[in-house]
């Protein structure tokens, strides 16, 4: 396989293509069948299979693990859309028993506990497109490098804060302006203050992009979240508790759905934030101890 | 010559990227008032067809773009469009525009986001790149409805009157000749 230069290496190319699918979507987290198909009937584009939505690992603390295959395949049955699911970071036997149970995308996923404190899943080896979280270019381009097909700025999940989403997305914005303006000489040392592998780095440089699609996560709570993460140039959307922690699931479903679908046009947004019962709680992430963050995990 | 694509969600801007090099003026539709300018052809994108019909009705999309399809405007439907022009949906009693006598099959090749790409005849066109993703394809088609491709014994490209469609993705390879063969059905309307 060729890994000097993994963009148009057909492996990786053909599972970023199937992601591209996804584009415009927006991706829930459901812990039940039922939940699924309030999010597939909602126009959830993709459903993530878990144990719990992030709030409640936050709140149940203890070792957060892939989700039990029960739920996964109890899902799988239940939706005709793409099921998604979680793994520890580094933990590529999660991702293996994941691709054997055939999800169509694995999310190495820093919502739950990670299992190498040092080393991401070689992404490579797996036929499975996988998403990851960034909160910057480098960790981005890290990312990339290993394999992942699809990225989602991390934000700070289980919050229903939006504030992390948008830092994230930002720094990401500023990075790739930074790499785009830059002379070719600067590159190099570029590449190395950010972490960032430079022969990917090379594509942002050329088309000011990421080279796979990516999404926002980590915070979205109501319709005019995601819009706003859309319209700072978010290609889709994951909420995660967003949903299914507030008052009317099925109707803040299919606001969100519309909000992203007509994410510039504000009329349409305030139309289907009328009467959408409560939003979830949520955790002023501004007052949250550093380490009660899960944003930094992930190396 | 004006292309609107269906922008609600999925792979538009492959498609829209595609009319570009082909010169032509192409737009995207999210909503009614994008249907203002006039419209000459209409592409239904791949996605999530659960994901479009749901938004085409949220959006009031629906019935305009029925009405214009119903009134021979030209049509071309990729993947997830070839499921929302088919008049039936296997083990599904949704129908969308209803407007091609066919009958598909949902991720007919397995549910995970498998894809495989192929080289096979194309009906008036010769030998075509086909990337199929999580793709669905035909089962049954109605008298009249004429079959354009076959892969493994599987229909995979049919037309009918003003409507095209294809279970595989023509804007994601760099050969042009099946949007050419769109336009030429839109240039001869």
């Amino acid at each position: 396989m060729d890994r000097v230069n993994i963009l148009e290496n057909p492996a990786f190319k053909a599972k970023a293509e199937k992601i591209n699918r996804l584009r415009g979507g927006v991706i829930m987290d459901c812990t039940t069948p039922d939940q699924a198909k309030i999010a597939e009937d909602a126009g959830a584009v993709a459903v993530m299979a878990l144990e719990r939505v992030p709030a409640d690992i936050r709140a149940a603390g203890g070792v957060a693990r892939m989700a039990d295959p029960t739920v996964i395949q109890a899902i799988q049955n239940a939706v005709s859309i793409p099921v998604m699911a979680k793994a520890r970071i580094g933990h590529f036997v999660e991702a293996q028993v994941l691709e054997a149970l055939g999800v169509d995308c694995i999310d190495e996923s820093e919502v739950l506990t990670p299992a190498d404190d040092r080393y991401h899943i070689d992404k490579h080896q797996f036929s499975t497109p996988f998403v990851c979280g960034c909160r910057n270019l480098g960790e981005a381009l890290r990312r990339i490098s290993e394999g992942a097909a699809m990225m989602r700025t991390k934000g700070e999940a289980g919050t229903g804060d939006i504030v992390e989403a948008v830092r994230h997305l930002r720094q990401l914005k500023d990075d790739i302006r930074v790499v785009q303006n830059a002379d070719d000489e600067e590159l190099v040392s570029i590449s190395r203050e950010m972490g960032a592998p430079y022969h990917v780095m090379l594509y942002v440089a050329e088309h000011g992009r990421l080279p796979v699609l990516n999404f926002s996560a980590g915070g979205v709570a109501t319709p005019a979240d995601a819009a706003l993460m859309v319209q700072l140039g978010a290609e889709g959307v994951f909420v995660g508790s967003g949903i299914f922690k507030s008052s009317n699931p099925e109707k803040r479903a299919k606001a969100i759905v519309r909000a992203v679908a007509n994410y510039a046009d504000a009329s349409v947004i305030a139309e289907v934030s009328v009467g959408l019962g409560e939003a979830m709680r949520g955790i002023d992430s501004a007052g949250m101890p550093e380490n009660q963050k899960i944003q930094g995990r992930g190396w | 010559m004006r292309l609107g694509v269906l922008a609600l969600q999925g792979a538009f801007a492959e498609h829209l990227a595609v009319l570009a090099r082909l010169g032509v003026d192409g737009f995207e539709i999210r909503k009614l008032a994008d249907l203002d300018g006039g419209i000459d052809g209409l592409i239904l994108p791949g996605g999530e067809s659960t994901v479009m019909g749901r938004l085409l009705k949220d959006t009031g999309l629906f019935e305009p773009l029925k009405a214009l399809i119903d009134g021979d405007l030209p049509v071309f439907g990729t993947c997830a469009g070839m499921i929302l022009l088919a008049k039936k949906i296997e083990n599904d009693p949704t129908v969308h525009f209803g407007a091609i006598g066919v009958t598909v099959r949902r991720n007919a090749y397995g549910r995970q986001l498998g894809s495989f790409q192929t080289v096979e005849d194309f009906d008036g066109i010769g030998k075509v790149p086909m990337t199929f993703i999580r793709a669905p394809y035909i089962t049954e088609v109605e008298d009249g409805v004429r079959v354009l491709a076959t892969v493994n014994g599987a229909k995979v490209a049919a037309e009918c009157g003003n409507i095209l469609v294809t279970s595989f993705h023509p804007e994601l390879t760099d050969d042009l000749r099946v949007h050419q063969y769109f336009l030429g059905k839109v240039a001869g309307r």
